[in-house]
C-alpha cells in the first residue's frame, strides 16, 4: 500500500521526457533554466528522494515534451549527472546524458560584482572550462566563477 | 589586425605581439608619420587617468590626427544616466576608432561587440590594459636585445596588479625564469603558477629581495597599495620590505633595468633616477610608439 502511494507521487507518463538525476537542492533551478515553469504541459516532479549516486535526489516528469540537445546541456551547471529518458508509450526509448557545452549564455550569474554583465543590462557570457569541475570563465571581466559560487538567474 | 578590436592581450597571438613590436621600433626611429590625417580618434574616459590618456593622445597627433573625447564621466552624458551602449554606438559614428577607459570590468569587451568602429581598451577597472603590457614587452626586447632566456623579478602587489598577470601571460610565451617577491597577503594567484606550470616555466617565490636581484635582467615594481592589507599594522610593518633603492643595484647586471608601470609612491626610491639602469620614464615613452603601431595596424595604415 505504502509502496503504491509512492509510484503515485511521481507517476509514469505515456509520453514524453523523465530527467533523473538531479541534486535534491538544484531542482527548481533546472525547472527554472528548461522554462518548465512557463509551460502547458502537464509535468510532475519529486525531489529529496533517496538517491544511490547523489544522496538525495530530484526527478522530473515532462509529458508530451521533447527537448533539443542544446537545451538538454543548459542545465549542466546545475545537474551535470543528469539522465533524460525519452518515454513513447510508458517505455523507454531512448537515453541521454548531459553534455557540458564548451560556452553558455545566460542561466548563470557573473560572481565578480564588478563585471559589466552586472552592472548593464548586458546577457552573461561564459567559455565552460572542465578540468574535473566544471567552471565558468566570463567572456567579459575574465573572471572565473566555479561551481561553488554559482548563482542561477 | 585591421579592423580587430584590442581588448584583452589574449587577443593577439606571439606574432601578433611582435608585429606591434617591430612596427614600434620603427615609430621610435620616425615618430612624426602623417597618417592619420582626416581621421578622427576618440578617447573615452569614464574615469581619469591621465597619462594613458596623453599617452594616446600624443600617438594620435604625432600621425596627424584629431582627438576627440572626455577625461572623466562627469563631463559627459553618463551623469545623465545614459548606458554605455548608448555613449559607445553615438560616439562610433564621429570616429575611426573608440579607445576607452572604464571602471567596470568587460566594459571595453562589451563595448567592442555593440560599436561599428573598432575599440582599443586603456583599462576596464582590474582586468585588462593591453596596450601596457605591449609596451612593457617593448620595453623588455629594447634595453635585452630579446624576449627569451631572461630572469624577469616582479615585485609588489602580485596578487591584485593586473599589469603584473598581463605581463606574465604575454612572457609565458617566451622562455622566461620568473622571480616574484610580494608580502604573503599580495601573492601571485595560484591560476597564474599553474597557467606558468602548465606552460614548463620556473618560478621562484620568496617574501624578499635577498640572493634575487643580482642575476635578474629586468626588475618589474609595483605599489603596494594601503587599502589591499585588511590589518593597517600590516601594512606600516611590510611597506618598506618592498622598497628598492640604489644601493641595492650595486652588484646588479649592467644590462638590468628597473620598470615600473607608474605612477611611483614610495616603492622606487628617487635615488635611482639618476642611476642608468632606472628605465621607467622611458618606458613610458614607449608607450607612445607602440600605440602608435597598434592604431596604425588596426586602421589598416601599416601592414
Amino acid at each position: 500500500m505504502i509502496k503504491d502511494q509512492k509510484t503515485l507521487k511521481v507517476s509514469a507518463i505515456k509520453t514524453g521526457t523523465v530527467i533523473d538525476h538531479i541534486p535534491a537542492n538544484n531542482l527548481f533551478k533546472v525547472i527554472t533554466i528548461l522554462g518548465l515553469d512557463n509551460i502547458k504541459k502537464p509535468i510532475t516532479f519529486g525531489t529529496n528522494l533517496e538517491s544511490g549516486k547523489l544522496g538525495y535526489k530530484g526527478i522530473i516528469k515532462i509529458s508530451d515534451k521533447f527537448f533539443v540537445n542544446e537545451e538538454i546541456n543548459r542545465i549542466a551547471m546545475a545537474a551535470p549527472q543528469a539522465q533524460l529518458n525519452i518515454i513513447k508509450d510508458y517505455k523507454v526509448v531512448e537515453k541521454k546524458v548531459v553534455q557540458v557545452p564548451e560556452m553558455i549564455e545566460g542561466i548563470v550569474r557573473c560572481v565578480n560584482p564588478k563585471c559589466i554583465t552586472n552592472a548593464e543590462e548586458v546577457k552573461q557570457k561564459f567559455i565552460v572550462t572542465n578540468d574535473g569541475e566544471v567552471s565558468l570563465k566570463c567572456h567579459y571581466c575574465e573572471k572565473i566563477t566555479d561551481q561553488e559560487h554559482m548563482a542561477f538567474i | 589586425m585591421h579592423n580587430k578590436s584590442l581588448i584583452s592581450i589574449n587577443d593577439y597571438s606571439k606574432d601578433e605581439c611582435l608585429k606591434v613590436l617591430d612596427l614600434a621600433e620603427k615609430f621610435e626611429k620616425d615618430p612624426v608619420q602623417n597618417l592619420l590625417s582626416g581621421r578622427v580618434i576618440s578617447t573615452l574616459f569614464f574615469e581619469p587617468s591621465t597619462r594613458t590618456r596623453l599617452s594616446f593622445e600624443s600617438a594620435v597627433s604625432r600621425m596627424g590626427g584629431q582627438v576627440i573625447g572626455f577625461t572623466d564621466s562627469t563631463s559627459s552624458s553618463v551623469t545623465k544616466g545614459e548606458s554605455l551602449k548608448d555613449t559607445i554606438c553615438t560616439v562610433a559614428n564621429y570616429s575611426d576608432l573608440i579607445v576607452m577607459r572604464h571602471p567596470v570590468e568587460g566594459s571595453a569587451r562589451y563595448a567592442s561587440e555593440v560599436s561599428n568602429v573598432p575599440v582599443v581598451n586603456a583599462g576596464d577597472g582590474a582586468n585588462q590594459h593591453p596596450t601596457q603590457t605591449l609596451l612593457d614587452l617593448y620595453s623588455i626586447r629594447k634595453t635585452q636585445g630579446r624576449l627569451d632566456d631572461l630572469n624577469v623579478v616582479m615585485v609588489g602587489d602580485l596578487k591584485y596588479g593586473r599589469t603584473i598577470h598581463s605581463l606574465l601571460m604575454a612572457l609565458s610565451e617566451f622562455n622566461v625564469n620568473f622571480f616574484f617577491i610580494s608580502p604573503e597577503e599580495l601573492k601571485m594567484p595560484n591560476e597564474y603558477k599553474l597557467h606558468l606550470k602548465n606552460k614548463g616555466i620556473d618560478f621562484h617565490e620568496q617574501t624578499d629581495f635577498t640572493g634575487i636581484l643580482d642575476d635578474a635582467d629586468i626588475i618589474y615594481m609595483t605599489r603596494v597599495q594601503k587599502e589591499r592589507f585588511s590589518d593597517p599594522i600590516e601594512y606600516e610593518k611590510t611597506k618598506n620590505a618592498y622598497v628598492l633603492r640604489n644601493n641595492m643595484l650595486e652588484n646588479t647586471k649592467e644590462t638590468m633595468k628597473v620598470l615600473h608601470p607608474l605612477p611611483r609612491v614610495t616603492e622606487v626610491s628617487t635615488d635611482i633616477d639618476v642611476s642608468k639602469k632606472a628605465y621607467y620614464f622611458t618606458q613610458a615613452l614607449n608607450g607612445v610608439y607602440t600605440r602608435q603601431a597598434i592604431i596604425s595596424l588596426i586602421l589598416g595604415l601599416k601592414q
